[in-house]
């Protein structure tokens, strides 16, 4: 094994894109140029599916095996990028690390090594700390794409992605657009990443809305307007995206009560009013019914949840063909 | 052994020569500064340093050498050899939890590896309470008869305000000088980065600059209430700076010192994830640099310090929260010391000052100047000397620095310790 050099690395941006500029791993939607974006949409677009058809596999993957590899619990996530490799007809394997060698003390960078002898080509990453896929990239075997599935709070892309496409199926453009995220923006990598992807794409507004222990220092740096009043931030918006609000938050002072939280920040059908008679509203998932979003709005007709799911299965197809098709033009 | 070292730039803060002139050493001792010998001063041993700057022997108030206990980082072996490479003769052997020096046994132990080295003096700070737990207070009375020249909690919190208080004024029997990093751990947390845009675009949890300036504010209190000097280790905010100002001015006696990488590097460094720039006090922004910068040249900040941190190459290879914070840093600090001077921050001799006379007046150590009668520890800095830092030909163990491919206008050339020359670099190169 070589020693890797500690040497400082490239951006998390540029590292994912190639010389040519194809994409070649997909770790943050931040840098990407606005083009890009639409590529992954328009592609995503051709692989959604309609229910109760049978499904077709694409075999833009046939002979690739990818490794979900997640350090963190997730249902969703995993089992849309799990359906997405098979659909595309790769091999996957999910490795729950609790259970394996990490858990024994085996470092990262161990894991990724061995998992390299067994001559896999893609990652799927989740971990607890942010830079975790950024690291593995930078480390891991040339012809490996590594895709990031949540690192920490520092981004969600895929996430961020999938719900780019059900606001533009629902919507059209970006550029008229006033679309505002709600909730824990402090903890939340979804909506670092869906700030990028909105901003990338030149929505006409976003805004993040909280209280102030959950709005983090300097985020408005990131193109975003900040309102700590839920009534006034969702004024006149397009969208609504609640994010999901984490019951150890309340341990940690950043919050008295969810009680409190749901009276001034969850989303009701009379917080709904505020917003444009035809604002869409959505939620990356899990949601907690009674702390961020009524359930009457989460199933209401203005929700958008289901589709958001359904679509996630798409865009995780887009971006896994898009990494590899890099990957096999180089080679051959 | 007589010897002569003629025609170099000699600079000495303490006592302002700054002038191309001799030095005559007899044994261990400085026994002349000028242009002619004293009478009857025959040289055994001449050195030409024609082109080269002289300074005292660096004095470094924190450095971690490992051992015993971590000797897959480093060794005192390793380290001093790297300490007198880069120009310094005398450094602080800070406690750490996995080498708390509680106990004199340690103590001696340290000092016995220190002496057979026969390079850097070694003198070690203990540990103020056991184990560094913040707890129950450690035996200084013994530890100052062991050889102990200061006491610390190094970066590990007090169990309560109470046992800082006790701490303090315990120490301060035995006129052992008190190094404590201010740090309010609850305000910490998780925090590994400045907390600012930076932390936020990359989610990396953030430290407020509260966590320093509220333990600073509390520190002081206690100083003005028990009259105990104490020396805060590792400023890293523009406010921190302005505190240790007000509490100067009202004539507390308080010292502060700041890392050298502080007055160099600001959060925007870490922006690839990058580990090597992973350190506590994190690095904050520019405005923050300036008035650290600021802070040394009105001697608000007394001194400055490598915080020299050797760790492996696995302590840095990891998602950046899971590495060890920490800069391996001995053979930049000259360097960027001089770089200060070219920036045009502070004059030359004030730069060397801030590593030489103003960390002795801290610890009462009787170097860290150029004087007749007293010991000659000094360095030869070669100033045309242009070297580009990588990191696999530093000396130390730990090749863990973030100033990879930075150019430097110099470094030493030679070192000596009481007369005796421990490092050259032309018989080592």
């Amino acid at each position: 094994m070589t020693n890797p050099d500690l040497l400082p690395g490239p951006l998390p941006s540029s590292l994912q894109l190639t010389k040519e500029g194809h994409l070649k791993h997909f770790l943050t939607v931040e840098g990407l140029p606005p083009l890009m974006l639409e590529e992954i949409l328009n592609r995503a677009e051709q692989f959604v599916t309609l229910p109760n058809k049978t499904q077709r596999k694409a075999p833009l993957l046939r002979g690739k095996t990818v490794v979900n590899l997640f350090f963190e619990n997730s249902t969703r996530t995993r089992t849309t990028f799990e359906l997405a490799a098979q659909r595309l007809s790769a091999d996957i394997i999910n490795l729950d690390i609790r259970t394996s060698a990490t858990a024994k003390g085996e470092s990262l960078l161990d894991t990724i090594r061995n998992l390299e002898a067994m001559n896999v080509d893609m990652f799927v990453v989740r971990h607890q700390h942010s830079g975790a896929a950024h690291f593995i990239a930078r480390y891991c075997a040339p012809y490996i794409s590594v895709i990031n599935a949540g690192d920490g709070r520092h981004a969600h892309p895929t996430q961020a992605m999938l719900d780019m496409l059900t606001i533009r199926q629902f919507k059209g453009t970006f550029a008229p657009l006033k679309v505002a995220i709600v909730g824990d923006i402090l903890h939340s990598r979804v909506a670092r990443s869906q700030i990028h992807a909105l901003t990338t794409l030149c929505t006409g507004e976003v805004r993040v809305i909280g209280p102030r222990t959950l709005i983090p220092t300097g985020i408005e740096q990131m193109g975003v307007n900040v309102f700590h009043d839920l009534h006034a931030g969702l004024d006149d918006v397009d969208v609504i995206i609640m994010l999901r609000l984490q019951k150890e938050r309340m341990q940690h002072a950043l919050l008295p009560s969810a009680h409190e939280f749901y009276k001034r920040y969850g989303l009701t059908e009379e917080g709904l009013r505020y917003a444009k008679p035809k604002a869409i509203v959505m939620h990356p998932g899990p949601s907690n019914r009674g702390v961020e979003i009524d359930s009457k709005v989460a199933d209401g007709p203005q929700s958008v949840i289901l589709p958001q799911v359904t679509n996630g299965i798409a865009i995780r197809m887009a971006i896994m063909s898009m990494t590899m098709g890099s990957q096999s033009g180089k080679s051959s | 052994m007589k010897q002569e070292i003629i025609n170099a730039h000699i600079i000495d803060p303490d006592s302002g020569f700054n002038d191309i002139s001799n030095l005559y050493i007899d044994e261990k001792t400085i026994a002349h500064i000028g242009k002619t010998p004293p009478e009857s001063f025959h040289a055994d041993h001449t050195i030409d340093a024609a082109g080269q700057w002289l300074f005292p022997g660096l004095i470094d108030l924190s450095a971690y050498l490992r051992e015993p206990g971590q000797e897959f980082k480093a060794s005192i072996e390793s380290e001093a050899l790297a300490a007198v490479s880069a120009g310094i003769t005398q450094l602080y052997y800070m406690p750490e939890p996995e080498t708390s020096i509680d106990n004199m046994p340690m103590v001696n132990l340290i000092m016995k590896r220190a002496r057979a080295e026969k390079k850097v003096r070694v003198n070690v700070i203990g540990a103020i309470t056991q184990g560094l737990k913040g707890k129950q207070l450690t035996n200084m009375g013994g530890l100052k008869y062991a050889g102990c020249t200061g006491v610390s909690n190094q970066r590990q919190p007090f169990s309560n305000t109470r046992t800082l208080r006790m701490a303090m004024d315990y120490a301060a029997t035995y006129n052992l000088p008190l190094f404590l990093h201010p740090i309010d751990h609850a305000l910490v947390g998780n925090g590994c980065v400045h907390e600012g845009p930076v932390a936020t675009r990359m989610g990396l949890p953030g430290i407020p600059v509260a966590a320093e300036t509220t333990a600073i504010a509390q520190i002081i209190a206690l100083i003005e209430e028990l009259d105990v000097p104490v020396h805060l280790c590792r400023l890293s905010a523009a406010s921190s700076v302005t505190l240790v100002r007000t509490a100067k001015q009202r004539g507390l006696p308080v010292t502060a010192d700041v890392a050298a990488h502080q007055l160099f590097l600001t959060e925007m460094d870490i922006s690839d994830f990058n580990p090597l720039c992973h350190v506590q006090p994190p690095l904050r922004n520019q405005r923050d640099l300036e008035a650290l910068r600021q802070g040394v040249a009105d001697g608000t900040i007394d001194a400055i310090c490598s915080d020299h941190q050797p760790h492996e190459i696995d302590a840095k290879l990891a998602p950046f929260q899971q590495t060890e914070p920490g800069i391996s840093a001995f053979e930049t600090l000259l360097p960027l010391i001089v770089r200060l001077s070219e920036e045009g921050s502070m004059p030359l001799d004030q730069a060397i000052a801030s590593v030489t006379i103003r960390p002795a007046e801290i610890t009462g150590s009787q170097q860290g100047r150029l004087q007749v009668g007293r010991k000659a520890d000094f360095t030869l800095f070669d100033n045309q000397d242009f070297w580009q830092l990588r990191a696999s030909d530093l000396v130390s163990q730990g090749k863990n620095t973030p100033f990879e491919g930075w150019s430097f206008s110099g470094k030493s050339s030679k070192t000596f310790i009481q007369g005796k020359c421990v490092f050259d670099r032309t018989s080592t190169s």
